[in-house]
């Protein structure tokens, strides 16, 4: 059930080539943007997977407490909100700040089929993954042929 | 602050000719982002790394150099499909110059929730003294 790395790798990778593809065909002005889309950079980033069953949301959000998150499904958007709090060493001379800190809150669409009630959220090693399940009509299914 | 007590990232393109050499990386890599900075004892990085456990992480200090190597590792369906991506790598990578006042090899390294936290120590001989000024 662990998917090997590469092919984590090479599924985003071909992601990515389409997406520029598009990019190029339409241009980046052209194409409309979701309503609810996000530029890049905006913390937490996220991945989005799903197989037949479940809709996966990892969101990469390192140093919290699993406890600071509040995540709530309506329909099927997915809001995930909390705060990172990045204390400054008083006596401390910084010569880079780049991480993040501060309130965080994102929105993302999901498929329209997944089941708000079926939601489990764990936190392991700095990333967030939601796992909502899809509702059992709208699951593809096997037809025997008699 | 002197030049010598600077802690600096080694250009781009230096790195980035070490990555593709290596067939392993010719891909893209993460460049987490870091907090810097300094105090009487010694310099202290914060790493953003999430996905990396301690199996998968690497540490590694010269004279000179600091750099940190690590793989997300993430559960994952064999028939899942990517409907979205911002994250479009599993191998985090990045050097830092390191000055000679520094002790690397007392380096402490501490990974929490994602959190890579580098702790290295000044040279005791080396660290600021304070010097009263007395009146006369």
């Amino acid at each position: 059930m662990f998917g090997s790395l590469t092919n984590f790798e090479s599924l985003f990778d071909e992601l990515r080539r389409m997406e520029q593809d598009v990019d190029e065909l339409f241009g980046r002005w052209a194409a409309p943007a979701g309503i609810r889309s996000v530029s890049r950079g905006t913390f937490p980033p996220t991945n989005v997977g799903a197989t037949a069953n479940t809709v996966d949301v990892y969101l990469f959000a390192p140093g919290l407490d699993p406890k600071g998150f509040e995540v709530s499904v309506q329909q099927n958007l997915l809001l995930v909100s909390g705060e990172r709090r990045l204390p400054l060493e008083e006596k401390a001379t910084y010569y880079r700040q780049e991480r993040f800190g501060g309130e965080f809150r994102r929105v993302i669409t999901l498929p329209e089929d997944v089941d708000a009630n079926r939601v489990e959220a764990k936190y392991r090693d700095g990333i967030l993954q939601i796992s909502l399940q899809r509702k059992e009509a709208a699951r593809p299914r096997q037809i025997q042929v008699q | 602050m002197s030049d010598a007590q600077e802690i600096a990232t080694r250009p781009a393109s230096e790195v980035q000719a070490k990555e593709t050499g290596t067939g392993r990386t010719a891909g893209l890599v993460l460049r987490p982002p870091a907090d810097v900075f300094e105090d009487a004892e010694g310099i202290t990085l914060h790493l953003d790394m999430p996905g990396v456990s301690k199996e998968r992480l690497s540490v590694q200090t010269d004279k000179n150099t600091l750099t940190v190597e690590g793989d997300v590792q993430i559960a994952m369906p064999e028939s899942m499909e990517a409907l979205y991506a911002e994250v479009h790598s599993t191998h985090y990578r990045r050097s830092f110059t390191l000055s000679g006042e520094l002790e690397p090899d007392k380096t402490e390294a501490n990974l929490k929730d994602g959190v890579l936290t580098l702790r290295i120590p000044k040279r005791s001989e080396l660290r600021p003294r304070r010097i009263d000024v007395r009146a006369v």
